[in-house]
């Protein structure tokens, strides 16, 4: 079982570890500094217990990249990913839903994950307003991925949730690391199998309500807030969508609506069990107006028969006034798919050991979480 | 030649000292204080991908706001100051 996670916050980076007195914040990184995404490279070329790269958001002077090799002791800033130069004469074809062409500027980084074992210093990134980059120096330079920038269909995402279309999840196939499957606000999921040469928009079967009723299956306007791919069957794939739940068994070739779920299928963050398809778990709110926890009851709803029925966990959370959301990359499992944490807006962490059934507070005095992302091992 | 001075609040992240560069607009003065000494990470800091003055980031030449965020054109007197500070506006 993990004994050591990252949660980035609004404020700072934090690093909690399980010591013999229970799960402890060990360190702060950042102080002060908005956090907006961690991600642990487990494959020991930098670092020998792997290395960690923060992202960071410092409003006025743009969004920056740091690396750890010594398990986030020393920290030094990298190269940030940077849009290439807009040509003076261009004009999308596709009109923008946010009634202008957006600047190709960098405006957050979205999504971290490590590339395949063998595929020494890969590290991708995902960004709005939708570029993904690649690293294969471990962030000392970035490249934009052409092909999908340059795909016609990219014209048409627009924002869900922000100004901008963005790449929030980036899974990596574990058996081929050529075949990447990414989620998008709002452009559904996007799939390569040659490392990204050549890109196509997933299946069917996600449903938006958001849009008219006759584009409202379109999978290039859907609103996935996060995909997650389960690591020993990769074609096993959950997306916590703005409209519910699905789940995928063919490579994202399509989706089923999964329509119960315990007290709402709305929400932001999902995580699948690393060995087992069809064992997901969820942190309902209540849907897209208020996004708050039903009730003012926290609760963690878990699926082990992948989706036919779901179990309400709320044994060790707050079932009264309790308003935390947790955000789409705040909730995360460990390699042994027993050990989960997760961290609300309003700074509150929890960490499970037993898959969930119950669960401790670390702290209710964070900053707002950003990320909560589990140290893990070489799959 | 033109002095550069930038706000204090950016020295906590990337050194940029007080400094006197040659040029004749705002872009020629800061693009040739990030020149010298290689000092590509801070400008970043200050100018966007594309170029332009990032958002929330203001210039002032001789204590007048800059008019062009983007090209950076506005002139710059041979004994003039150029100021890069926070917009309050960026929080």
């Amino acid at each position: 079982m993990a004994n050591r996670f990252h949660v980035a916050t609004r404020k700072g980076l934090f690093t909690i570890h399980r010591g013999n007195a229970g799960w402890a914040i060990e360190r702060a990184s950042f102080l002060g500094d908005n956090c907006t995404l961690v991600m642990h490279d487990p494959r020991p070329e930098l670092g020998s217990e792997g290395t960690l790269y923060a992202a960071l958001d410092h409003g006025h002077f743009g969004v920056k990249l740091h690396r750890s090799v010594d398990g986030g002791v020393a920290w030094q800033e990298i190269a940030t990913p940077v849009y290439p130069e807009k040509p003076a004469d261009y004009v999308p074809k596709t009109p923008p839903m946010e009634g202008q062409a957006y600047d190709w500027v960098l405006k957050l980084v979205w999504a971290l994950s490590p590339g395949g074992s063998e595929q020494k210093g890969r590290i991708w990134c995902g960004t709005l307003p939708g570029g993904l980059f690649f690293s294969d120096d471990h962030g000392d330079s970035w490249e934009l991925n052409r092909p999908l920038w340059d795909h016609p269909q990219r014209e048409s995402w627009f924002g869900g949730g922000a100004d901008y279309p963005g790449i929030h999840s980036i899974c990596v196939n574990p058996l081929d690391p050529d075949h990447l499957t990414i989620g998008i606000s709002c452009a559904g999921a996007w799939i390569t199998r040659d490392c990204g040469q050549s890109w196509n928009c997933g299946g069917e079967g996600m449903r938006a309500e958001f849009m008219p009723p006759e584009l409202a299956m379109d999978p290039n306007i859907q609103d996935p807030h996060l995909l997650v791919q389960c690591p020993a069957e990769p074609d096993a794939l959950w997306v916590q969508h703005h409209n519910g739940i699905f789940k995928s068994t063919d490579a994202a070739g399509s989706w089923t609506e999964i329509e119960e779920a315990g007290p709402s299928t709305f929400g932001f963050a999902v995580a699948v069990h690393p060995k087992n398809p069809e064992t997901a778990w969820f942190v309902p709110a209540v849907k897209d107006e208020q996004r708050i926890p039903a009730d003012g009851k926290v609760v963690v709803t878990r699926t082990r028969d992948g989706g036919q029925s779901f179990d309400t966990l709320s044994k060790g959370l707050p079932q009264e006034h309790a308003y935390d959301l947790v955000f789409r990359h705040a909730l995360d499992v460990d390699d042994s798919g027993d050990c989960l944490a997760f961290g609300s807006t309003t700074g509150s962490l929890w960490v499970s050991e037993d898959g969930g059934d119950s669960w401790e507070t670390v702290s209710e005095h964070l900053p707002p979480i950003h990320a909560v992302r589990f140290e893990k091992g070489l799959l | 030649m033109p002095r550069i001075r930038f706000t204090e609040n950016l020295q906590r992240h990337v050194a940029c000292p007080p400094g006197e560069v040659a040029g004749g607009t705002v872009r020629e003065v800061l693009e040739a204080y990030f020149a010298e000494g290689n000092r590509s990470t801070a400008r970043g800091y200050v100018l966007d991908d594309q170029g332009a003055l990032r958002k929330h980031m203001a210039i002032f030449v001789n204590g007048a706001p800059v008019m062009d965020r983007r090209l950076l054109a506005d002139a710059v007197p041979e004994d003039g100051t150029v100021d890069v500070i926070q917009a309050l506006s960026g929080g």
